[in-house]
């Protein structure tokens, strides 16, 4: 299988009558992802891609049924609106994909998802892949350059993919597949300091998935995301091989401007913190993203192949 | 992060209802002795620098007399820190100190939710006592349960009678760290004085970059954390983003002191954060110093590229220009490339330039730059995914040394028959297309309405002349540079997309 998105999902786009939902719409479509309807305010009744369009996610659910993600292209401040209109019209999954939300409108995302046993994905993310299954976002671009640059599943030789940097999620998918190596699914977790589905999460969500047989994260200096993976792997929750690049040694440390960062974070954050943690928990941490495919197919040489 | 400074942060808390020392901010060591007269008594002087360890570094004195007030001024404002001169030091009233208390909220990632730190026998060494200090949850939506204050302000050695104006104090510094969206809030010490009054004694707080627009009454002039005070050219970027919403545009400058060591200054074009430092890593391992930092991603629009280049050309002594992002991108590259080539002929780049636009359509984006090359003093060079950073940035070593590794001043060229009164034009968001009907042939016309995505058609006369209203254009800026591109393509210079930038060009 796959992680949060496969064709048996039920897809709607809020923003598709936009210049960027309309395009991703099409791409998404490409990708093989079942988009069942769209929403803009004032513009029911018109369709795009054959998709049929309306004002209010309430009226797109109950035209259409169930409806298993919501995909955000709204601008940035009007996407706490969005996100809390699918969410109390009972979407369990959405997927924030613009920059520049502020972030008190973030944290109030996230308390109405609490509410309501909803996740999100974002804000600021790339999106998510998953090979020959379908797309939420922008990632991959064309179909036909997400099928040329990323493997699928490989019995054996499977890895599920977790960026914090959206770019690199799709560099990390090619470089692997040049290598031989199978992809589950893509997932940028988003760029912004509070997310819907930080790392931990999504390792979790690979834990699970039976497809998937090892996991590679592209991390970054900052937050606590690496260091809370560490810890479930530790406890015995994630147990699937991690292997791991963190970006930005070279980056000079911030200059910190209120003491709370220090207390909330402890030594969290830096990157020789990041790498120590996830080390001492077991996992492979290389120093030059370029080692990254090499590393995650010796790891993966070294499994049982399943069944044996 | 926005940052405000302590003198903005209180005059923002006394606003709330929050007491304050009395006293204000002066930028003169005269105002520095009216302000102590005022006061009447001893005051406490501080530098309003954004630094941890202001009074380690003698940011912040105490002052008897005006006079002493005075002295102190003038040395307090010839002091820097970082690259911050002082600009401001608060005069305020020396207080009688009771209890010290640590208040601040900030944003727990993990959580996804503000979370409130308080310690009623805060101040300086903070960070040691970590264990001690109480954490409570805030509401994003609600605040802080001020029963939860109350246990904590209950269990502390203060003056009971203090604790109903505490607790109401704390609750308020929570609120208008909510209502402003800072993402930190920290009035570190709170302060109980000898009179029975309750003060914030200092005061940080920072708001959220993305949240800024909306609270307009602040003044933030640039919602970005830099260390340095923004430059001029920072500041004209910075304007660009705010009126363009189509992808990212970001531009810092980097300290230079140690370009004279290097092979050179050198421009740097990035595309997403995680790939701009993998990037910049690789061109610095070739011994290069890095002039600025920029990053457009997100699907930008041909202008949005186009301004960015033309900022970073900007800069004085550049030996070459670097491009370089993740390498597989989504968006479509030759978006970027024509943007990229666009200011480069513009300019007539006289340094090198290597590009890596790995990604969709990564061929075309090569195609571009390749002739853009050709019509340049300078070598363009365009590299794709399969092309390393590492690879391109030994590549660019070579054209820089090759080119003798000088920077050389550009000019802008902009084709005689933009303003005449022959040619056609029509305005766009942020500038003007001019096409020069005189000399628009049959084979200028080709490439102009074939890559118009249906903009321009030709008129009787066989002339491009626009298809949609002024309104449907406005926004369409990446098709009508690509017609500009692949006109100069065909050898048929006539159509001219001015952009002209405020601050860069005389003529906008």
């Amino acid at each position: 299988m796959s992680i949060i998105i496969d064709r048996s999902k039920r897809v709607l786009v809020q923003g598709i009558t936009g210049r960027e939902g309309r395009a991703r719409t099409t791409l998404m479509l490409g990708a093989g992802t079942n988009v069942v309807a769209g929403c803009t305010p004032g513009k029911a009744g018109q369709e795009v891609e054959g998709i049929p369009v309306f004002d209010t996610v309430k009226d797109a659910v109950e035209a259409v049924g169930q409806v298993d993600v919501s995909v955000v292209f709204v601008p940035a401040r009007l996407v706490k609106g969005a996100a809390i209109e699918a969410i109390e019209a009972g979407i369990k999954l959405v997927v924030l994909v613009p920059d520049r939300v502020p972030v008190w409108d973030a944290m109030t995302i996230a308390a109405k998802a609490k509410e309501h046993g909803a996740r999100f994905v974002g804000p600021n993310t790339l999106g998510i892949i998953s090979p020959g299954q379908g797309v939420l976002g922008m990632i991959g671009g064309k179909a036909s350059s997400a099928k040329e640059w990323f493997n699928g599943p490989t019995p054996g030789r499977t890895v599920g993919v977790i960026s914090r940097s959206g770019g690199m999620t799709s560099s990390c998918g090619y470089y692997l597949s040049r290598k031989g190596i199978g992809l589950s699914t893509l997932v940028h977790v988003g760029g912004d300091s509070v997310i819907g589905l930080p790392i931990p999460d999504i390792a979790l969500m690979f834990e699970e998935d039976d497809q998937t047989d090892a996991i590679v994260i592209f991390g970054e200096i900052g937050g606590s995301q690496e260091e809370r993976l560490a810890d479930l792997m530790n406890q015995g929750r994630v147990t699937k091989p991690v292997i791991a690049y963190i970006g930005g040694k070279a980056a000079k440390e911030g200059t910190r401007f209120s003491h709370a960062g220090a207390i909330i974070e402890g030594n969290r954050g830096t990157h020789a913190g990041k790498v120590k943690a996830l080390r001492e928990a077991g996992a492979t941490v290389v120093e030059a993203f370029g080692d990254l495919p090499d590393a995650a197919l010796n790891v993966l040489s070294k499994l049982q192949p399943a069944g044996a | 992060m926005a940052r405000l400074h302590e003198f903005q942060g209180k005059a923002l808390l006394a606003e709330h209802g929050i007491n304050v020392p009395r006293g204000r901010a002066v930028r003169s060591a005269e105002q520095a002795r009216t302000v102590a007269e005022e006061i009447g008594g001893p005051v406490v002087m501080k530098v309003q620098a954004w630094t941890t360890s202001r009074k380690a570094q003698g940011g912040v004195v105490f002052a008897k007399t005006p006079e002493e007030a005075a002295g102190h001024g003038e040395k307090l404002l010839s002091m820097t820190f970082g690259s911050f001169p002082v600009a401001e030091v608060l005069v305020e009233e020396m207080l009688d100190i009771t209890h010290e208390l640590f208040v601040s909220m900030s944003i727990d990632d993990a959580a996804q939710a503000p979370l409130l730190l308080l310690d009623c026998a805060g101040g300086s060494g903070i960070e040691d006592r970590a264990a001690t200090v109480t954490r409570l949850p805030v509401s994003a939506t609600d605040g802080v349960d001020a029963d939860e204050v109350r246990r904590t302000v209950e269990a502390s050695q203060i003056d009971k009678s203090l604790h109903d104006e505490l607790v109401d104090v704390i609750c308020r510094i929570v609120d208008l760290g909510r209502t402003l969206e800072a993402r930190s809030m920290e009035v570190n010490p709170l302060v109980t004085t000898g009179d029975g009054r309750i003060v914030a004694a200092d005061c940080r707080m920072a708001i959220d970059d993305y949240a800024v627009f909306r609270h307009p009454e602040l003044g933030i002039e640039i919602a970005r954390e830099l260390d340095h005070p923004a430059t001029d050219l920072e500041r004209l970027a910075y304007k660009m983003e705010e009126n363009d919403h189509r992808g990212t545009f970001y531009f810092a400058q980097l300290p230079t002191a140690g370009a004279g060591d290097s092979r050179g200054l050198i421009g740097f074009h990035g595309a997403g954060g995680g790939g701009s430092m993998m990037s910049m890593d690789a061109v610095t391992n070739e011994g290069f110093a890095i002039a600025n930092f920029c990053d457009t991603s997100g699907n930008p629009s041909v202008a949005k590229v186009y301004r960015a280049a033309r900022v970073i050309l900007s800069q004085p002594g550049l030996v070459g220009y670097f491009g370089s992002g993740s390498g597989v991108a989504s968006q479509e590259q030759y978006h970027s490339a024509y943007g990229l080539a666009k200011a480069f002929i513009e300019m007539q780049l006289a340094i090198p330039a290597v590009i890596r636009l790995g990604g969709n359509s990564e061929d075309r984006a090569v195609a571009i730059l390749d002739a853009a090359s050709r019509m340049v003093p300078a070598t363009i060079e365009g590299y794709r995914k399969d092309d390393t950073p590492a690879f391109c940035a030994q590549r660019f070593r070579t054209l820089v040394e090759e080119s003798g590794g000088r920077p050389d001043g550009m000019t802008r060229h902009v084709p005689e028959f933009v303003n005449s009164n022959t040619a056609y034009s029509f305005p766009i968001t942020g500038g003007t297309v001019w096409i020069d009907h005189d000399r628009c042939d049959r084979d200028a016309a080709g490439p102009i309405i074939e890559h118009s995505a249906d903009l321009l058609e030709l008129n009787d006369a066989g002339k491009p002349v626009l298809a949609a209203s002024e309104e449907d254009v406005a926004n369409k800026d990446s098709e009508l540079i690509a017609c500009e591109i692949e006109c100069l393509r065909a050898g048929k210079p006539v159509i001219f997309v001015d952009l002209a930038i405020p601050g860069l060009d005389d003529s906008a």
